[in-house]
């Protein structure tokens, strides 16, 4: 028992570790993606009497003097920036209506009766009183449905955002496809690699190993500016095709999808070559030579022998490099071009462009779900050798 | 009979690694259906051998004959020899059946063809109730013989085998070594057959090649490696002798008369080539050395008993012959003069060899 408890205060510094820096983040993350609070918050009075308003007609005068009494308290500007923020973001104008409201109402003084319509016609518009309403409920879809290019219109029904919004979709997309591309470059030369790493020994195994980890203990800006040396129009691998008379232009190779893909390629190539090398290393010496001594001509020994048994390795590298690959966002920044980005740049754009962290933690939800669904699938593949030693 | 069908042809096969030659010049034949061992010590090249002859080690000279077609050229997938590693070599990813059905899928036979060639095949074994599991589900034993039931299912002109049964208990291998025996005699195949036992080798083999650093020593039936060693290696290496040192005095057509070392002469049926005075060496068996009370008997050396060691189905001697040490084996109802006693040890002129010392 007293044993148990040691081990358990050993361990516990790692807990706490985790759970602050990880998983608090996480779930502070997805709570605020989904919850309606700043202008529940900013407006409390005004939340619990719209509560009773159905919508459809006009709002009530209660509803008007509770907005009135909570315009005229005293809320933190950070806190009623938020709000604003927000409300405009459901109905445009709410930026420029709601801090004119507030400064009138403070200046008119405690008469309950103040007449919105007569400050701003505005306030007479049903659109205004919808929006307020919507972002009123404890928790929302908002963010995520606008993470995925939807929204509610006034009838709460989910539709489409106009096309000129619609973004996040195809950036997802992107990101995906990118993603995917990269993973396919990296199994193509990472297993070709791993297969010679595996086929030497000594001082050769250990350059390639290294060679192939150096990216990893390289600082990202050395390792893109060797890129843009190598790369641009006027860098090393231009000049020399020009050179040899090979192209009379130069290709573009960086500053576009071309760029990133090199550059990412580069860096998780690691990922992808140490988990097939080590399904490589743990086949049997002899299964080789005994596929030839049965008749297998090398490419039928590669296809019915080494492939299947190096398959673990190369699943889960291709998982490894996929899902590291999704969270991708400073080297498509250095390297693509503006058609290049990826979804990480949207939610750091969210997150500390714009402050708005409600969109930043939903379009991290996106990313967060399948990274999850596919660590799930590394868990299990890892967790099951095929060759039993 | 045997040479005018030489199936495998060695010839003048060499194999240098570096500065070390590993197999040095051999020539020999194994004939078509003959079951073939190579003996010999760790590092005597016998791996080295059977792998030129399986296409992984490219000779450094010489020639490799299969059934009148030369063969160094060609890649291992090519030779169509079964071969059964050390270790099994089974596919981990793959089921009993697909292992066995392997050769066949490589060579593009048809899955009905297959899957009938793969029953027989597990059925020469009696496995086939374990052609679904897979390898890691299986003891040492039945591993070794769904290996040698991939070997087979694609009905090769040869087998090789390179120490097969080494990872096997005793009385394991005892079993597999009737099967394969038996397996050789069934199916015709031509066997050769690495170990380092000589037991093993004795049992098993119609011939027996010893090899010694790269080098035959001597190419034999078991009983003419056993009976009739040409060389002190050989007469030492398989099973046991005694060594007594020597000089030819006298040739009689076949037979010798030798001056031994430790004092008196003795004589015997197979001198071999060696001309008078050169230097020799008798062995003699312990089986063939009998105790005897008079000097009467033939080639009657006069020792002193030392000790008795008592080996459950026999008794063995130790006896003292002037500077020599002999070793004798008794039944356990000859009557063993007692510790300390002299005696005669006497062995007829046919029970010995001469070998080079
Ligand atoms: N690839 C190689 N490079 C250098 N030397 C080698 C190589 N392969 C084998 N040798 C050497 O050749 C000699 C013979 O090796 P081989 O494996 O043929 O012996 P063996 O008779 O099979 O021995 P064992 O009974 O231990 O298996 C050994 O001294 C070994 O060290
Ligand atoms: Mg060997």
């Amino acid at each position: 028992m007293s044993a148990r408890l040691k081990a358990l205060l050993l361990v516990l510094p790692l807990i706490v570790f985790l759970g602050l820096f990880f998983l608090w983040p996480l779930w502070m993350m997805i709570a605020t993606a989904v919850q309606g609070g700043t202008v529940r918050l900013a407006f409390p009075q005004t939340a619990t009497a719209i509560a009773s308003w159905d919508g459809a007609g006009p709002p009530p005068a209660s509803l008007q003097a509770a907005l009135v009494r909570d315009l005229r308290t005293d809320t933190p500007q950070e806190r009623f920036g938020d709000a604003v923020r927000t409300l405009n973001s459901q109905q445009a104008g709410f930026r420029t209506l709601l801090p004119r409201t507030a400064r009138a109402v403070r200046e008119a003084g405690e008469a309950d009766a103040f007449d919105l319509v007569a400050l701003d016609p505005r306030w007479s518009e049903q659109g205004y009183w919808l929006a307020l309403k919507r972002s009123m409920p404890a928790y929302t879809d908002a963010n995520l449905l606008a993470a995925v290019d939807l929204k509610r219109n006034d009838e709460a029904r989910i539709e489409p955002v106009e096309p000129d919004f619609a973004v996040n979709r195809a950036i997802m997309l992107r990101t995906f496809v990118i993603a995917g591309q990269v993973t396919l470059l990296c199994g193509a030369i990472g297993l070709p690699f791993a297969m010679l790493a595996a086929s030497v020994t000594g001082w050769k195994r250990n350059a390639l190993l290294i060679a192939v980890l150096l990216p990893l203990w390289t600082s990202l800006l050395v390792r893109t500016a060797a890129w843009l040396i190598l790369l641009q129009d006027t860098g090393l691998i231009n000049q020399t095709l020009r050179a040899l008379g090979l192209i009379e232009t130069p290709l573009s190779l960086i500053y576009n999808r071309t760029g990133v893909l090199i550059a990412m390629t580069h860096v998780l190539l690691p990922l992808m070559v140490l988990p097939i090398y080590a399904s490589l290393i743990a086949i049997p010496r002899n299964l080789m030579p005994a596929a030839a001594a049965l008749g297998a001509a090398p490419l039928q020994a590669f296809r019915y022998v080494l492939l299947p048994l190096a398959m673990p390795g190369l699943l889960s590298g291709s998982l490894l490099v996929f899902m590291v690959a999704l969270g991708y966002y400073i080297t498509p920044a250095l390297t693509g071009g503006a058609g290049d980005q990826m979804i990480s740049s949207v939610i750091a754009f969210y997150a500390t462009g714009t402050a708005n962290w409600g969109m930043a933690g939903a379009l991290g939800l996106f990313l967060l779900v399948p990274t999850t669904v596919l660590y799930i699938l590394y868990g299990r593949l890892s967790r099951t050798p095929l060759v039993q030693t | 009979m045997r040479d005018l069908d030489p199936f495998i042809h060695f010839e003048a096969i060499s194999k240098v690694f570096g500065t070390v030659t590993v197999v040095d010049a051999l020539d020999f034949h194994v004939a078509r259906g003959e079951f073939v061992s190579l003996l010999g010590p760790s590092g005597s090249g016998k791996t080295t051998l059977l792998m030129m002859l399986a296409g992984f080690e490219a000779p450094s000279g010489g020639r490799i004959h299969v059934d009148g077609r030369r063969v160094e050229h060609l890649p291992p997938y090519k030779r169509e020899m079964g071969v059964v590693f050390q270790n099994y070599a089974l596919f981990p990813h793959m089921t009993i059946a697909e292992n066995v059905g392997f050769p066949l899928k490589m060579r593009g036979v048809a899955r009905a063809e297959r899957e009938a060639k793969v029953k027989r095949a597990l059925d020469l074994v009696r496995l086939r109730h374990l052609a679904d599991r897979r390898p890691s589900q299986l003891s040492g034993g039945q591993q070794q013989r769904i290996a040698l039931s991939r070997a087979l299912v694609y009905e090769p002109k040869v087998v090789l085998m390179d120490e097969p049964l080494s990872a096997l208990d005793k009385q394991l291998r005892e079993h597999m070594q009737l099967e394969i025996r038996a397996l050789h005699r069934e199916l015709g195949l031509t066997v050769i057959f690495v170990t380092h036992d000589q037991g093993e080798a004795l049992t098993m083999s119609d011939r027996v090649a010893v090899l010694n650093r790269g080098k035959i020593e001597q190419f034999d039936t078991p009983s003419g490696l056993y009976d009739r060693p040409r060389t002190r290696f050989v007469a030492e290496f398989i099973g046991e002798t005694n060594l007594l040192a020597g000089r030819v005095a006298q040739r009689q057509g076949e037979a010798a008369t030798v001056v031994l070392a430790s004092g008196g002469s003795v004589t015997c049926d197979r001198a071999g080539p060696f001309e008078t005075d050169s230097e020799v060496m008798v062995s003699v068996r312990p089986e063939m050395l009998h105790l005897v009370p008079d000097a009467a008997a033939p080639n009657a050396l006069p020792v002193t008993v030392e000790d008795h060691v008592y080996h459950g189905d026999h008794i063995r001697l130790h006896l003292a012959f002037g500077e020599s040490r002999l070793v004798a084996r008794a039944g356990r109802r000859d009557a063993a003069p007692p510790i300390g006693s002299t005696a005669f040890a006497s062995f007829a002129p046919g029970d010995c060899a001469l070998v080079a010392p």
